[in-house]
């Protein structure tokens, strides 16, 4: 395949950014995304130029490291994967496709198409977690839990911070990741008793970070790459309602 | 003030003021319909009468007020923080599946609140500060109420007021079919087997208010 690539380059936080037309060609429809990416990389540094800087990791959809918004898209046109999963074979030969970095004031740019997500890192560390401060491992059985609940909560745990949410959001909400978080732990009795605390404190920082206000649109919903669901939402904000009034 | 609370704390707000105006929009409907089935006008002036000296209503017209003015202020100030969370936009426009109304409840509401200025100065303003209403003369007879429908009768009669409200009509009918399964999911309503009827119901709410209200004019202008 031959395409044409319009890619965002910004060689750091302040400085100017502009898009870039790289031609590439002989591109396996097989090729992965990022594999096509690191083809154009191996031309750039060959040429003796600056290669795209982009985040991977696990390139097998778990780690939450790729991003890319791909033609509109993040995570590009497939439905239900993130960025390393998605194949060049979702393309057309000779087709222009625009790269560029998520968007949102609490995600600058850090280089290129790589920005700085540990806006997520701070809202987990205000409440995304279960403090057992003592004693053993408990046993996983000792305590009596719903399936419907225990499945609810590994759907919203399914999620792996990867900020497609924000990115497809029209108001750069991170209500999509937050309601994951506060739900996969809402769900279970372990996580019911800093349910409260949790809520405020993880929606607190979400609003100080500067993410905008979730306006139902559910574009979120749409482009998770983890199929995390907007009843999510719903019940973060049954969640705080409760923990306001209560 | 408004950006002193919390996002959520100020969906929820929204979310009540919006479900508070959506009863209102169905009282005033029912209200109007009476222009249509009573060519003396005296249903429409007589409840018309009612609602603007009834002293309960009086107080509640204020709720009524504080409920818009909330509603405003809170949809103003979220937009904006909005903005501010993406200072710099995409190239490529968002294609992404969602609510297609969502995305425009700005500009809809932008609209329909000029129009709500506009519907103040043609009635209520009329009614109620500058007095200058005709009084309303059943059979000869001075009945010492005002005559409200005349004057949304005389207002029919113009083509360019009947074709703006119909369009100001559908616009509010846009931003309610989005508003009215938002506002449940903005309150926490959200359950697998009755949010799919509650996206069915808001359809059908906003296309039964936006019909109900053009109706008039239209029935109005083409039988006078």
């Amino acid at each position: 395949m031959d395409l044409k690539l319009k890619i965002w380059r910004q060689t750091g936080p302040d400085a100017e950014g502009k898009f870039i037309h790289y031609p590439v060609h002989n591109i396996s429809k097989d090729a992965s995304f990022l594999e096509m990416m690191d083809i154009l990389n191996e031309e750039l540094v060959a040429n003796g130029e600056e290669p795209v800087a982009f985040d991977h990791d696990c390139r097998e959809g778990i780690c939450g490291m790729c991003s890319l918004y791909i033609n509109g898209h993040p995570h590009g046109p497939d439905d239900s994967i993130t960025t390393c999963q998605l194949h060049m074979r979702k393309f057309k030969d000779g087709e222009t496709i625009v790269i560029e970095p998520w968007r949102a004031k609490p995600f600058p740019i850090i280089k290129d198409l790589m920005v700085d997500r540990s806006a997520f890192d701070l809202i987990i560390q205000a409440g995304g977690y279960v403090s057992i401060n003592t004693g053993g491992v408990p046993d996983a059985n000792a305590i009596p839990i719903k399936k419907e609940n225990a499945d609810l909560a590994m759907d919203a745990a399914a999620c792996i911070g990867c900020g497609a949410c924000v990115a497809a959001c029209k108001n750069a909400s991170a209500m999509l990741f937050v309601s994951a978080k506060v739900s996969q732990f809402a769900l279970l009795p372990q996580g019911k008793v800093e349910a409260k605390r949790r809520v405020e404190k993880m929606v607190a920082i979400m609003d100080d970070l500067g993410f905008g206000n979730c306006t139902n649109t559910y574009a979120c919903e749409a482009e998770c790459p983890k199929d995390i669901s907007v009843a999510n939402i719903a019940r973060m904000n049954r969640e705080f309602f409760v923990a306001k009034i209560s | 003030m408004s950006v002193m609370y919390s996002s959520i704390t100020k969906k929820i707000w929204m979310s009540l003021m919006g479900l508070f105006l959506m009863t209102f929009l169905v009282v005033h409907l029912g209200i109007n319909l009476l222009l249509l089935f009573d060519p003396t006008r005296e249903l429409f002036n007589v409840v018309a009468h009612f609602m603007g000296t009834n002293p309960i209503i009086q107080i509640f017209q204020w709720v009524l007020f504080a409920g818009f003015a909330i509603h405003i202020v809170l949809g103003i100030t979220l937009q904006i923080q909005n903005w501010i969370a993406r200072p710099k936009g995409y190239k490529v426009k968002a294609s992404s599946e969602d609510s297609f109304f969502s995305k425009y409840m700005i500009h809809t509401g932008v609209i329909i609140m000029v129009f709500l200025g506009i519907h103040f100065a043609n009635f209520f303003f009329k009614a109620k500060i500058f007095h200058s209403i005709p009084e309303f003369i059943l059979n000869g007879v001075n009945t010492g109420m005002e005559d409200m429908g005349i004057l949304v009768m005389e207002l029919f009669q113009l083509p360019e007021y009947v074709v703006g409200y119909i369009i100001a009509l559908l616009i509010l009918g846009f931003h309610l079919d989005h508003a009215f399964q938002s506002a449940f999911q903005s309150l926490g309503l959200n359950h697998k087997k009755y949010t799919p009827f509650i996206k069915g119901l808001g359809h059908i709410y906003s296309i039964v208010i936006t019909l109900g209200y053009i109706i008039i004019p239209l029935f109005i202008y083409f039988t006078k």
